[in-house]
């Protein structure tokens, strides 16, 4: 449901500053979203003043700099720190990215941090991806075929025509930051399926060796799964590996149409 | 207390295995409306200095009562369409979901039958 005030209980409040020491030269200020579930509080803004010289380039290095030497309560998802695991998606500076992957230099004024939007928030900058994952599942994301499996020194034949088609696609690491931006799924992701899950369905619509296109086009052609999408393409603007998920989601669209045509 | 597993929320209650056709309406008659109403404009500015006879002269020719009436027609169905998107996008509680889908859908097809009733209206000289 739409909702343009955050409830009471979600209202964010100033927390607490950390200075760097006085003789760094290259400082610079990050505000950071904080939540914990456990003491009954609300959300507040910390502000850690860091002198660079002592963190790597990316966001994702300020952050372990500042959960390592700052404040150990600090909670955030990260794993691979090279953008191929999609855990460290946060908001960054306005923008949902992946942490890891987006420079501090990249960041004219205080680098502000807050966890993907309008998600329920588990700790600090760790938002609850159940749905989003379970969004996933439900249009089977794996390769569905009746014709016998070929003999073990065999493979299911693609011509590099049709493996290109999957370009741009099998390359989504499911960091939920495109789903995240999009207004649609903000009002309506119990029921629209976003941005991420769709490029995923259109991923396996566009195999050429699935047999399963016309179940997968029949399970998507719903008013709320598939047509909550507008193309405000907020989804192609933000996600952090350069994909297209709003041009995969018009792909289906035209797939639906023809179908009847 | 809703104890469904996250899959069984996830699909809800399945496909409603319509939407194609809704979208599809939606951009043909956005199409259709473009030269209709580009022809509709260049029409009025060149009755603009004209009388209220020229005005129903030209509405009793044939042709001109004809597309008049097409794009009153694409313009009531495509508004029809347009704020059924607008209410399923915004209104989530189910009863005022309905209540507003049905005001306005019966609201388009009354205020688009009464419009082109009066084209013909004027059309036949009644």
């Amino acid at each position: 449901m739409v909702e343009f005030t955050l409830p009471e209980n979600s209202k964010i409040g100033t927390g607490k500053t950390v200075t760097a020491a006085n003789n760094a030269t290259n400082k610079k200020v990050f505000k950071i979203y904080r939540w914990d579930p456990d003491n009954g509080e609300n959300p507040r803004m910390d502000t850690f003043e860091l002198n660079l010289d002592d963190c790597g380039p990316m966001v994702l290095d300020a952050l372990l700099h500042i959960k390592d030497d700052l404040d150990p309560t600090l909670t955030l998802r990260r794993s691979c720190r090279e953008g191929i695991c999609g855990s460290c998606a946060m908001n960054i500076d306005g923008r949902n990215t992946l942490a890891c992957t987006k420079a501090i230099s990249d960041i004219k004024d205080d680098v502000k941090i807050y966890p993907l939007p309008h998600m329920a928030v588990i700790k600090d900058l760790v938002p609850d991806l159940t749905h989003f994952y379970a969004q996933y599942a439900s249009i089977k994301p794996w390769m569905q075929t009746e014709s016998p499996t070929p003999p073990i020194d065999q493979e299911r034949l693609q011509s590099k025509e049709d493996r290109a088609k999957l370009d741009g696609l099998y390359e989504c690491i499911l960091c939920a930051c495109c789903s995240t931006s999009c207004p649609s799924y903000w009002w309506n992701s119990d029921r629209y399926l976003g941005p991420a899950a769709l490029l995923q369905a259109y991923r396996w619509i566009a195999d050429s060796r699935d047999e399963a296109t016309g179940e997968r086009l029949e399970e998507l052609e719903d008013p709320f799964k598939l047509y909550r999408c507008h193309t405000i393409m907020n989804c192609t603007d933000t996600c952090p590996k350069g994909l297209n998920p709003a041009k995969a989601i018009a792909e289906i669209k035209k797939i639906q149409v023809a179908k009847g045509a | 207390m809703n104890m469904n597993s996250p899959l069984s929320k996830a699909r809800g209650l399945g496909s409603a295995k319509e939407g194609a056709h809704h979208w599809k309406a939606q951009r043909l008659t956005a199409i259709l409306m473009l030269p209709l109403s580009i022809w509709f404009i260049c029409k009025l500015i060149c009755v603009a200095g004209g009388t209220h006879a020229d005005l129903v002269a030209w509405l009793q020719q044939p042709m001109s009562a004809t597309l008049l009436i097409l794009l009153l027609a694409s313009l009531f169905y495509h508004m029809a369409l347009g704020l059924q998107v607008v209410i399923e996008d915004y209104v989530q509680a189910t009863g005022v979901k309905i209540t507003l889908l049905l005001i306005t859908q019966f609201g388009s097809i009354l205020f688009g039958l009464a419009s082109i009733v009066s084209v013909l209206l004027i059309a036949t000289g009644a």
